[in-house]
């Protein structure tokens, strides 16, 4: 009850200085040097009090507060202390109050950190940044309050919902917003960059440092997602296309853009407008996503039950921050005419921005096939639902030639160049088509594709690999980012290409058997926990070479909600993972067992992994 | 005539422009041929021409119908005004129960058969998809 009440209040207190802040920026904008100090510390009180009214919903999750709405709807007394913590944020309210606490712990670094900018681009960077604060202010207060009361309060909540009781899924959504929200000060500054002309190679090297730092946690987001995905829904698979994984890609690929953008910025001063628009449809596509996860319109399997009404308020605001960035872009954003002359084709900003062509490509397509569905919806009342086939259709494709580009475009130097040793580069590119053809001979699946496929990724893994070793002058971030993606898309292709997977129903004790395995369902255990009960089915494996492996996947009955979930169990070697998921049909003695072997699984999450390392590599170096 | 620089533009914005015109083709072209449409029991039951492409059916799993075998589950998906057959082989989500909602993907044998390739989970028992929704809110 407390705890609601500074909550609430807290909240109205934040929104205040909001506008106390966008007040003294206006008034003080032409005079701005005494302002300084007076800004920082209304943002630091402003970040102060979002903070308590953070602190004190987790508080009431934390003693079970069943008096605050909130808490009833996404808690229960007999979860464990750790998923209470993170249940503040498992829901609408609380993810929301989350966005807010992130975007002004965000405004306040980027004040502290950005001393030695010009005052004024300072203080309109923090105006847009409180225009969006407010949004979410008021979003908050009026349409999705965590602090409503419930009176009489009930004795129990109706607990969270148990899949999300896990504990890559209780990081996952700070991680990702934190990569959503890094992307509204990039919004924000290159507006405000726009609006007083000051882009610029030194704008370019400190925005790089924010663009570095939301695609990092926006990278390592959606690998936790992913993760969950793999493990706790029990499709076996990594990533499904569905559209509440795709309006988290959409933002990673006009950030990935960006960063590109940034870097060729940072050295040739082109591109300006080009980098504008990335940054505004970034930070579109993050509020986007939220809204679009939010508000129930996803026709997904992930969708959670909620509210359409707030749809609407998060969609004004949305196409009012579009509007009033479109509107300074055109009104505000000069090119500077003289820097466009120097192109040459056969140069790292030409290949960078092929590949950009190929990345905005593939973003409409994700962006096609996501929202497609809906429009149809609206005029035609039709339901459809686009799947895997359209995107892999569209996309794969195209990787050739991208993961080419993606080769050889760093061997090219700025404005000018030859390519260096092409010998070297030729010599790889026969090994990997070679290597590739005598992987793919051995099964018969759509051959030619699957060989071009794989000679272009094993073409940039070697490539990169190699690059670890000779370069003298070494981006060692690109590198190891680079590598990373290889990596990553060696690992997907070779997952799809030699996954197997058997689906079958079994009572107890009974035994399947195919060709290279044998599956015998030994028994079942039981074992009670704290807030559910689990049965744990006893399977022995045998594979081709006779080795018998044993495996213990379990089925936990949630009391509160009631509802029963899997939990695969997953042997993990370096070469492939071994994954077992069962369910019980309807109390009957059948179990639907679904048993897969995929190979490189482990590579794929270390890829990412990789991949966002060089990204903190490059944000931690000196300048070069 | 034009100098250099200006054709390189020209060429580019060409270049922009047949990109685009490709990718705007090419993702129609496989939207039409990837898509899946979702049916009620009662528009199956109704339609005129039985759709031979992949569809989506929707509604709520009959009480008492599911049987289950070694290879094979089958169960009765109801809108409460019509309802099909389904046969199934493949994993089951976690909530497929009797008088609980269900989407099945597959295709049509005939009015009162469905074969399904696939069969969609929910996260939440509160939840219920759309088309569902809809499905039943015209009985």
């Amino acid at each position: 009850m407390l705890y609601s009440v500074i909550g609430y209040y807290s909240l109205i207190l934040g929104l205040c200085f909001s506008l106390i802040l966008i007040f003294f920026s206006v008034r003080n904008f032409k005079n701005s040097k005494l302002l300084d100090t007076k800004i920082l510390s209304f943002t630091f009180l402003q970040f102060f009090f979002v903070v308590i009214s953070f602190l004190s919903l987790v508080l009431s999750f934390i003693f079970s507060d069943f008096s605050n709405e909130t808490v009833f709807n996404n808690s229960h007394t007999t979860k464990p202390l750790f998923y209470k913590i993170a249940g503040t944020w498992g829901n609408h309210e609380g993810s929301l109050l989350l966005w807010l606490f992130v975007l002004t712990l965000f405004i306040l670094i980027f004040l502290l950190r950005s001393k030695n900018q010009p005052t004024k681009y300072k203080i309109l960077t923090l105006v847009f940044q409180q225009i969006i604060i407010i949004g979410f202010f008021v979003f908050l207060l009026k349409t999705s309050n965590p602090f409503n009361f419930l009176f009489p309060a009930p004795e129990e909540g109706l607990g969270l919902n148990p899949i999300l009781q896990d504990p890559a899924l209780a990081i996952h959504p700070p991680i990702l917003y934190l990569g959503y929200v890094g992307s509204s000060i990039i919004f924000s500054s290159s507006l405000a960059a726009t609006s007083l002309n000051l882009i610029t190679k030194s704008w370019a090297t400190h925005i790089k440092k924010w663009v570095l730092i939301s695609w990092i946690f926006l990278t390592l987001g959606i690998l936790l997602g992913s993760i969950w995905a793999y493990y706790e829904l029990g499709w076996g698979g990594f990533w499904f296309w569905d559209p509440v994984e795709n309006v988290s890609l959409m933002p990673w690929l006009a950030l990935t853009t960006l960063l590109h953008c940034i870097l060729v910025l940072e050295k040739k001063l082109i591109l300006t407008s080009w980098v504008i628009i990335l940054s505004i449809s970034t930070f579109t596509l993050s509020m986007c996503g939220t809204f679009l996860v939010r508000s129930g319109i996803l026709n997904s399997v992930h969708t959670f039950a909620n509210d359409p009404e707030r749809g609407l308020f998060i969609l004004i605001f949305l196409f009012s921050l579009i509007f009033l960035s479109l509107f300074i872009f055109f009104f505000f954003h000069k090119t500077n005419k003289d820097t466009s002359a120097s192109f040459f084709w056969l140069s790292k900003e030409t290949s960078i921005i092929i590949n950009n062509w190929f990345m905005m490509y593939f973003l409409s397509v994700v962006l096609i096939g996501t929202v497609y569905p809906i429009f149809l919806d609206v005029l035609s009342s039709q339901k459809i639902s686009v799947g895997a086939p359209f995107y892999h259709k569209l996309i794969i494709p195209f990787l050739i030639p991208f993961l080419l580009m993606m080769a050889i475009g760093p061997k090219l130097k700025w404005i000018k160049s030859n390519l260096e040793d092409k010998i070297y580069l030729i010599i790889l590119l026969a090994i990997s088509i070679l290597l590739s053809f005598l992987i793919v001979k051995n099964f018969d699946t759509n051959f030619l594709l699957n060989t071009i496929l794989i000679s272009s990724a094993l073409y940039l893994f070697l490539i990169t690999l190699r690059d670890f070793f000779i370069r003298k002058n070494n981006n060692i971030s690109q590198n190891i980012a680079h590598f990373g993606f290889s990596l990553l898309i060696v690992s997907i292709l070779f997952n799809n290409l030699f996954s197997t997977e058997i689906i079958t129903n079994l009572k107890v004790g009974e035994t399947f058997k195919s060709e290279n395995t044998k599956i015998v369902f030994e028994g079942l255990n039981q074992r009670k926990e704290k807030n559910y009960q689990s049965i744990i089915g006893n399977f022995s494996i045998q594979n081709s070479k006779g080795k018998i492996e044993n495996m213990l996947p379990e089925l936990r009955i949630y009391n509160q909600p009631n509802i029963v979930t899997s939990e695969a169990d997953i042997k993990t070697t370096l070469i492939s993972d071994k994954f077992i998921v069962i369910n019980l049909v309807q109390s009957k003695d059948y179990f639907n067992i679904r048993y897969q072997v995929k190979p490189f699984m482990i590579w794929i999450w270390f890829s990412v992994v990789l991949i966002s390392f060089g990204g903190l590599i490059s944000f931690i170096k000196k300048k070069v | 005539m034009y100098g250099r620089k200006v054709k390189l533009r020209f060429l580019f914005v060409v270049v922009i422009l047949i990109t685009l015109v490709l990718s705007v083709f090419l993702v129609l072209k496989s939207l039409e041929e990837n898509v899946v449409y979702f049916q009620s029991p009662s528009e199956i039951n109704t339609s005129s021409e039985l759709d031979k492409k992949k569809i989506r059916v929707g509604g709520m799993v009959k009480k008492d119908s599911i049987s289950i075998t070694a290879n094979e589950i089958k169960f009765i998906i109801t809108d409460f005004k019509n309802e099909i057959n389904v046969t199934y082989t493949g994993a089951v989500p976690n909530l497929f129960e009797e008088e609980k909602g269900v989407v099945a993907e597959g295709f049509l044998k005939d009015r009162n058969y469905f074969s399904a390739t696939k069969i969609l989970a929910k996260h939440d028992e509160n939840y219920m998809p759309p088309e569902v929704k809809a499905a039943m809110g015209e009985k």
